[in-house]
């Protein structure tokens, strides 16, 4: 009893630190499935101009910097033959610049945010000064600034009672002087900013865009800032709502153009927005270190990509053995060696299951023919199984070159088939042919190869793979269930069939 | 399916993964392994304890050996060459005579010598050893019929399995070669397996294969209520070879042979299962009752013991059986 206790504790024990590492990773965003991956987005700016013959370029576009609601994962430039700078003044600038370029030009620019709050800009910034306005805007500014903290308790309502009166159908006395000069939008917020200023309340006019999906000519929508002591608030410059949505991707702030181009026409920027799902984990991982997390520094997507994906195969055999165990011990399927059909199985990973399968059986039983050929010639039996070893080899050669010329690209996968492997399979079902009979020989290669076709089945799915990799701590799970199935002391499914005469047939 | 599983666990059948788990991993040490998977250290063994064994006429161990084939046929008329460390009667070769420089096998085929070296290097390599391991060849008597088997044998001698738990006779059977199992006592090769009544040493019901059986499929003779002569000397035999090799989970295959009687051909420290279909009832209500009694040190009470508790028909001399024996 107490082996039974101990097996059952020692395998308490690593469920539980498997699943506390599991839920951990999730609490730190690493998405369960590829598909529940977080949102990455994709947005490409593309920047179009002609320079004007036989003068030297330099664009300079907006790059976004600190973005409300989202971060940045990654961002890449392509522009050929430019060089090119990026440089703080304000915000973030890339400059592109060459010698002598003719006709339209193309550069673009594309940079993948996630949804993100932990980035948060809070560094109080300097009070504006009071505008500096002659008669009777002066006057007109006083008493609207007086009037609206009369109506206001803090920064926030002020805020919000100002930029209403600005939009209102019918605007007062003060407002409407002020509105004489507006014309675009721009000049609105400008308008609302240095009436914000009257009161010195620092504010900023922030351009931004709106993320859908699939949304190839996204426009620039200008949004308000205004510092309310604390954080900067955003308020709809169209209504005094202090609200932002949950998709507006803030791109440059203040009054410079998104473009500069001297000496060129026809400038255009074009944002375009597209959802990426694949970069999910680095997410998570850029998160985490944020929070200064360090259980993701030691997760294997640090390792080099090369052993990445060595790993996701490795990572990959304990759930086989897993399977093996299952279809064993508790359904009793007989097979060759213990854990060959796991490595047939990850064979067949390269060359997809039904060729994988075909191919196994033409080589095995082209070994088999070859096998009892050489039983005849006396052989000892390491040599034996060395030339079988050769055959085997040589088989393989000749089934990748034939079926390369018949065009067959499946064909030139056999190559990945563990040839030892595929040997000892060849050498013990022929001695168990001799020994015990076809039919038993043929129900253990029959047996193996259902084993390496349902591990085969659940390794090849998508989601095994993932969690395995983005989980290993998982595989602790599975080592306590095979610790269990260890102690697992009930009959083989197969034993009820074969004990039938004593279950009185039922 | 369940009612299946609850009906053979009702009769005490255990699985290969209750054998393992419960009682060979429990009561047979692994270091002990070795002595019942090499037959000659079983043998040693066995003769340096007093117990009959067919006597063993020579060992081949080295390539270099082979040749001593040719001087075997001189000497000895008839033989046996095994594999030390095989399973399951597998690469045996029984040699009952020659003709010429040929060997004369049981089934009246004729080999070549060099077929025979043939042979023998294959077992030397290891071929027909557990693992692979390389081996070494053994040549032993031949044991000949008791004349009791005539009628249900088939080519081949019958043995006698004994399952001995903690010493104690649980359980047992005789294997009956047939055509399909070509001489060999094999039931996954086709022998039939016959239930032993512990108490009175006669055979119960048959199987072969899968299928309950009442005659010898070759012979045609009944298999029902056959007496093993000396069952009491056969019964006493086994559970000593608990003492012997230290198993507490042990199989004992045992012949009978015309002139020499009992002999101890192998031991076994993970016999097989299908003893439970031959004898229509599970091994674990008797295990249990094992694991329950007062464990004996003499051999006679436990023989008892096990005559007067896992008896299905009434012993014989019940009433004597049941008087500690001096």
């Amino acid at each position: 009893m107490s082996t039974r206790l101990h097996t059952g504790l020692l395998a308490l024990a690593l469920t539980v630190i498997g699943l506390a590492l599991f839920a951990y990773k999730l609490h730190l965003g690493i998405p369960l499935s590829e598909d529940d991956a977080s949102d990455v987005w994709t947005v490409e700016a593309r920047v179009t101009f002609t320079p004007r013959p036989d003068r030297s370029v330099k664009a300079t576009l907006q790059l976004p910097d600190r973005m409300p609601g989202y971060a940045i994962l990654n961002e890449n430039f392509v522009s050929r033959g430019y060089g090119l700078n990026t440089q703080r003044n304000g915000g973030r600038e890339a400059v592109w610049a060459i010698r002598r370029a003719r006709g339209p030009q193309a550069l673009y620019y594309r940079v993948a945010v996630y949804p993100d709050e932990t980035d948060r800009d809070e560094t109080a910034p300097a009070f504006p000064p009071r505008p500096d306005l002659e008669e009777p805007y002066a006057t007109a500014l006083q008493e609207l600034v007086a009037e609206v903290r009369q109506q206001s308790a803090d920064i926030d309502s002020f805020a919000g009672e100002m930029l209403r009166r600005l939009n209102d159908n019918s605007p007062d006395q003060y407002v409407d002087l002020f509105l004489d000069d507006v014309r675009t939008e721009n000049d609105k917020l400008r308008t609302a900013q240095n009436l914000l200023a009257g009161a010195r309340i620092p504010s900023r006019i922030v351009h931004g865009i709106y993320i859908v999906d699939d949304n190839r000519e996204a426009t620039v929508v200008p949004w308000l800032e205004v510092w309310t002591g604390q954080e900067w608030s955003y308020y709809d410059p169209d209504t005094g709502e202090k609200f932002v949505p949950d998709n507006y991707l803030v791109w440059w702030r203040g009054d410079k153009p998104l473009l500069d181009v001297p000496d060129a026409s026809d400038e255009q920027v074009v944002f375009a927005v597209r959802k990426n799902l694949i970069d999910s984990i680095e997410v998570a991982e850029r998160r985490a270190s944020l929070r200064e997390s360090h259980v993701l520094e030691f997760s294997l997507f640090g390792l080099p990509v090369r052993t990445q994906t060595v790993y996701t195969v490795l990572l990959l055999v304990p759930v086989g053995a897993f399977i093996m165990v299952l279809l064993r011990n508790v359904v009793g399927i007989r097979t060759f060696g213990t854990f060959t059909p796991v490595l047939i199985a990850l064979a067949f990973r390269e060359t997809r299951l039904l060729s994988g399968v075909l191919l196994f059986t033409i080589v095995v039983a082209l070994g088999l023919a070859i096998r009892f050929y050489l039983e005849k010639l006396r052989l000892l039996m390491v040599p034996r199984q060395a030339s079988v070893l050769i055959v085997v080899v040589l088989l393989l050669a000749a089934i990748s070159i034939i079926s390369g010329r018949l065009g067959i690209e499946t064909g030139l996968s056999v190559a990945l088939f563990p040839m030892v492997i595929l040997t000892m399979v060849i050498e013990r079902m022929s001695v168990v042919w001799e020994e015990r009979g076809a039919s038993n020989a043929i129900v253990e290669g029959i047996g193996s190869l259902i084993v390496a076709i349902v591990a085969y089945l659940v390794m090849s799915m998508d989601s095994v793979a993932y969690l395995t990799f983005a989980f290993p701590e998982l595989l602790l799970v599975l080592l306590a269930a095979t610790l269990l199935l260890g102690r697992y002391t009930g009959y083989r499914l197969t034993e009820l069939a074969r004990f039938n005469a004593l279950s009185g047939g039922k | 399916m369940l009612s299946k599983i609850r009906s053979l666990q009702q009769v005490g059948v255990i699985g290969i993964n209750c054998r393992n788990g419960d009682f060979i991993e429990r009561y047979n040490p692994r270091r002990l392994f070795p002595l019942v998977d090499d037959k000659v250290r079983t043998k040693q063994l066995a003769m340096a304890a007093g117990i009959a064994v067919p006597e063993l006429y020579d060992t081949i161990e080295t390539p270099h050996d082979i040749r001593k084939v040719e001087q075997l046929r001189d000497r000895y008329t008839d033989f046996v060459i095994k594999p030390a460390q095989g399973s399951g009667g597998d690469g045996i070769l029984v040699v009952t005579g020659h003709s010429g420089k040929n060997f004369r096998r049981h089934n009246g085929l004729l080999v070549t010598p060099e077929e025979v070296s043939h042979y023998l290097s294959n077992i030397l390599s290891g071929q027909y050893s557990l693992g692979g391991h390389p081996d070494k060849a053994m040549v032993e008597y031949r044991v000949v019929n008791d004349p009791i088997f005539d009628d249900v044998a088939y080519q081949g001698i019958p043995d006698i399995r004994i399952i001995v738990f903690q010493g104690y006779p649980v359980m047992a059977m005789i294997r009956l070669p047939t055509r399909q199992s070509q001489g060999k006592a094999n039931l996954h090769q086709g022998a039939i397996g016959v239930g032993i009544d512990l108490g009175s040493g006669r055979t119960l019901g048959g199987v072969h294969g899968n299928s309950v059986i009442a005659n010898h499929p070759d012979t045609g003779s009944s298999i029902r209520d056959l007496e093993i002569p000396e069952w009491d000397r056969l019964l006493t035999l086994a559970a000593r070879c608990f003492e012997l090799s230290g198993l507490g989970y042990l199989g004992v295959d045992i012949v009978l042979d015309r002139n020499q009687g009992p002999l101890i051909l192998e031991l076994n420290a993970r016999p097989g299962l299908n003893i439970q279909i031959a004898n229509g009832t599970g091994l674990r209500h008797r295990l249990r009752a094992v694991e329950e009694c007062d464990s004996a040190d003499d051999v006679t009470r436990r023989v008892a013991f096990s005559r007067r508790r896992f008896a299905v028909q009434a012993p014989p001399m019940a009433d004597e059986l049941l008087q500690p024996a001096v």
